[in-house]
């Protein structure tokens, strides 16, 4: 019997089928990944097991942990499974602590809770898992709260949460999708050291096929609610019989055809110059007279791109990549140094003077949810960048020029008015796209834009991405801390690390043969596909 | 959390500054002479004119701010033009009754409204919170007045409890004072508690769709220790900021109260102190209004710095 059985689940929510006839199990001691787009059921299959489905969720089927009937279970049997036998840790770090909770107390909660410990024994336990998942005294003591740590910390704190009593069996929904690489990598190798120590169930849900690759025993792939296919993990991807299986591998390792690489040469005018550019933030007062140190966001950077050059800024959270960009895009100011965009110095301009240089430069926002105000129609948040305009086009022209931009990114001028939550993601990437080039901008940076798509959306949007470049001659910046990107659609790259840019060159060289330490970094962090496929199959001999 | 006690506290005192600035002026701007007022419409101009020496009216605008701001500050408001008491003693006449009620009122209000949210949220969707928030609705729409019309035909006419209005006095006793209070305190509470348990409520249906509410659920916790543990610290906020508003409301708003019931509270004074041109005792008790809705405001504020650890940040 394994840990867990899960045979011909069906779930529905309001009428709406969710899941059809899954089939799962895992074993002690096992990683199984589970796989599949978003929408596909992964979470919906991990909450059933938690028996924390919605209210108007309604399942059928078996589902046996450890031999309990867990659909059929009482609430209070349930309450006796949940964070002990069977722990869980989510995607979103920053919210999945309680802000008004120090860590300790979070931590100790779930232990008084099973144990009926005392509070000081509670404690004592508390924090010996938080030493174990890697979050020292020192540093981390029990008083300290959520806010006080960063994403990666916090995510060690709900491991430490989901793990602090040993559970049998540990769901992990997309653990690592809002960390950057190296924290990814760390994060995965504490997981599966906790699974060796404890003999662990560990049921791993991700959309990354490297990185269930490189942790998954076995892995189950779903789409639209449906199990598509299951198995072993090195055997399931390398041969790839599955027509789905392929086309999720073949997505994630996707790279787009570009006519035009390395954009215009030759040695016309620089398109954008940055010169010894630095940020400085106010800090935190330590004390109430001295006047507080300021925090160096971006630390003395300079560099240049040529136009229809595709660049990638590289670097882990935090090291001031995005901050950067703000300021290229005169949306900050910096605190010292120049940028030129166009032959035009930007830095110490008024608004009115950026409109021309406004009009060349556009943006593509990491969240296709968030960027958009879903209160207006397509054609007006499309041709919003058009007020950069010398002359405000009338009504017709706005139309036309809307359709044209639509159709330039594959969507139908039909689409102008429609509102934005009748769009998927990956149309919503697109209409951001849109609006970055109806104005036909010189620049385009695109801050992380494919991070939050599905594989195979990701594929198409990078095409979308190469085909503009090479047609209408847009540079890019690229900010992402995703290599694979990188690699796939950029001539250049900038390693940016603690604000200063410690490594720059052609893409693959770079990324090829770091030579910084940050890069090394990054690099050796990177989930990747292939080498992952190639480690399994030789560990399996 | 010093800085920003300190800065809050700076705040605070600002805002009594730019009021009294306020205040001053626009009692300075309205029309009605108080020394004409004083002697009535028969006096000599000669006479107002002496009056107007005596109360310190022909000294220039400045001095007399600065004149009234100190006696603000050392608790001398002046006499009342109609009364020619000291306007401390009217007030704090007043005061002793008006801050019983209030305090009585927002104790009544919060231990109604808290259970009520929380139990509807607990309960969302279910009969229970349906009729529970429909209780609330209706709360919020009837108007206190008619509400302490009918307690009054309840417990006073018809079971004869508690007396029907009037107050006698703390000096009769403190349990025949608190009888007089119990009334107007509940019709002044149970339209406040309505608002309070529906606020109460939709903040703690926020909360619950939290991710750190999945997390607690994740430990094994049952919903109901949740909410309590989980949810209702977090859904405090907005409940406090209402607290506070209602708090100032209850200390000045409750005229009409006061005249149903008959009560000498500070609402009654103020009304009668304009009505009458008895300008000096308008702007004392709009002073000590204006003085204590900062001091709530500066415990609200307080208050959140302990529910909510991120705002003990120095920014």
């Amino acid at each position: 019997m394994s840990l867990l059985e899960i045979e011909n689940l069906s779930v529905e929510i309001d009428g709406t089928p969710i899941l059809r006839d899954i089939d799962l199990t895992i074993d002690q001691g096992e990683v199984m990944g589970l796989v599949g787009e978003s929408g596909s059921g992964k979470s919906i299959t991990a909450l059933t097991v938690m028996r924390l489905l919605p209210y108007a969720a309604r399942a059928a089927g078996r589902v046996s942990f450890n031999g309990i009937d867990i659909l059929a279970a009482s609430e209070d049997q349930m309450c006796a499974l949940r964070g002990d036998d069977i722990g869980m840790v989510f995607q979103e770090p920053m919210t999945a602590l309680n802000p008004v909770k120090t860590i300790g107390e979070q931590v100790a909660e779930g232990i008084r809770w099973h144990t009926r410990a005392n509070r000081a024994d509670a404690e004592a336990h508390a924090r010996r898992i938080l030493d174990r998942v890697g979050l020292p005294e020192s540093k981390f003591p029990l008083s300290c709260y959520p806010h006080e740590l960063s994403g990666g910390q916090r995510q060690r704190v709900v491991i430490a949460i989901a793990c602090a009593l040993k559970p049998k069996l540990l769901i992990a929904d997309e653990p690592t999708t809002a960390l950057d690489v190296v924290l990814q990598k760390q994060i995965l190798e504490l997981l599966r050291d906790l699974v060796d120590e404890n003999r662990m169930g560990l049921l791993l849900i991700s959309h990354d096929l490297a990185v269930v690759t490189d942790m998954a025993d076995r892995i189950t792939v779903m789409r639209h609610g449906e199990v598509m296919e299951s198995g072993d993990t090195a055997r399931t991807l390398s041969e790839q019989v599955h027509p789905y299986t392929r086309q999720l591998a073949q997505a994630s390792m996707h790279v787009p055809v570009r006519a035009k690489p390395h954009g215009v040469s030759g040695s016309g005018e620089m398109l954008l110059e940055v010169k010894n550019v630095s940020r400085d933030y106010p800090g935190r007062r330590t004390s109430f007279l001295r006047k507080a140190e300021p925090l160096r966001a971006v630390d003395n950077v300079s560099f240049s791109m040529r136009p229809g050059q595709s660049t990638a800024l590289v670097g882990r959270s935090g090291c001031g990549k995005s901050t950067l960009a703000r300021m290229i895009l005169a949306l900050d100011k910096s605190t010292a140094g120049e940028i030129r965009f166009t032959g035009e110095t930007l830095t110490g301009k008024d608004e009115a003077a950026l409109k021309p240089a406004r009009r060349n430069m556009q943006v593509v926002f990491q969240d296709p949810y968030g960027s958009f105000n879903p209160r207006h129609k397509v054609e007006r948040l499309v041709a919003e960048p058009l007020h950069l305009l010398e002359k405000k086009p009338n009504s017709a022209e706005r139309r036309e020029k809307v359709a044209a931009a639509l159709h330039e990114v594959g969507l139908s001028p039909r689409d102008m008015d429609k509102y934005p939550h009748e769009f998927s993601g990956g149309q919503r990437q697109r209409l951001s796209i849109a609006r970055a080039i109806i104005t036909r901008p010189k620049l385009v940076v695109a801050d992380e834009p494919v991070s939050a798509l599905d594989v195979s959306i990701r594929a198409q949007i990078l095409d979308l991405f190469a085909d503009l470049n090479s047609r209408l001659g847009v540079a890019y910046l690229f900010i992402t801390h995703d290599l694979t990107v990188a690699r796939a659609i950029t001539d250049d790259v900038m390693v940016m690390h603690e604000g200063k840019i410690v490594e720059s060159g052609r893409t693959n060289d770079v990324l090829d043969h770091p030579q910084s330490e940050a890069a090394k970094a990054l690099v050796a962090a990177a989930p990747d596909l292939h080498r992952a496929i190639a480690r399994r199959l030789q560990e399996q001999g | 959390m010093t800085a920003y006690l300190l800065k809050r506290l700076l705040i605070g005192l600002a805002t009594l500054v730019v009021a009294s600035l306020v205040v001053f002026g626009v009692l300075e701007i309205l029309p009605g002479d108080p020394a004409r007022l004083m002697l009535g419409f028969e006096a000599t101009e000669d006479a107002i004119q002496a009056l107007r020496v005596e109360m310190g009216l022909d000294q220039p605008l400045l001095w007399r701010y600065l004149d009234w701001v100190g006696g603000l500050l050392t608790l001398d408001f002046g006499r009342s033009y109609t009364y020619s008491v000291p306007v401390i003693d009217l007030v704090s006449e007043r005061v002793v009754v008006s801050l019983p009620l209030a305090l009585i009122a927002l104790t009544l209000s919060t231990a109604i409204a808290i259970p009520v949210g929380v139990f509807s949220a607990s309960r969302r969707g279910r009969p229970a919170d349906t009729i529970s928030m429909g209780a609330a609705q209706v709360g919020v729409a009837v108007p206190n007045f008619w509400f302490a019309l009918l307690l009054i035909y309840v417990f006073a006419v018809w079971l004869r409890l508690v007396p029907a209005g009037g107050f006698p006095g703390w000096s009769a006793g403190a349990w025949p004072a608190l009888k007089a209070l119990m009334l107007p305190a509940v019709a002044l509470a149970l339209p406040q508690a309505a608002i309070l348990a529906r606020v109460t409520r939709s903040a703690l249906l926020e909360v619950l769709g939290e991710d750190y509410i999945r997390t607690a659920r994740a430990k094994g916790m049952p919903r109901r220790t949740v909410l309590w543990r989980h949810a209702l610290r977090n859904a405090m906020i907005p409940v406090l900021t209402i607290l506070g508003l209602q708090f100032a409301f209850l200390l000045a708003g409750t005229i009409i109260i006061e005249n149903v019931f008959y009560l000498p509270g500070l609402g009654r004074l103020v009304f009668q102190a304009i009505t009458q041109r008895d300008l000096i005792v308008v702007e004392s008790v709009v002073m000590l209004l204006v003085a204590s809705v900062i001091v709530v405001n500066l415990l609200v504020d307080l208050s959140y710095a302990l529910v909510d650890p991120r705002l003990r940040v120095n920014r």
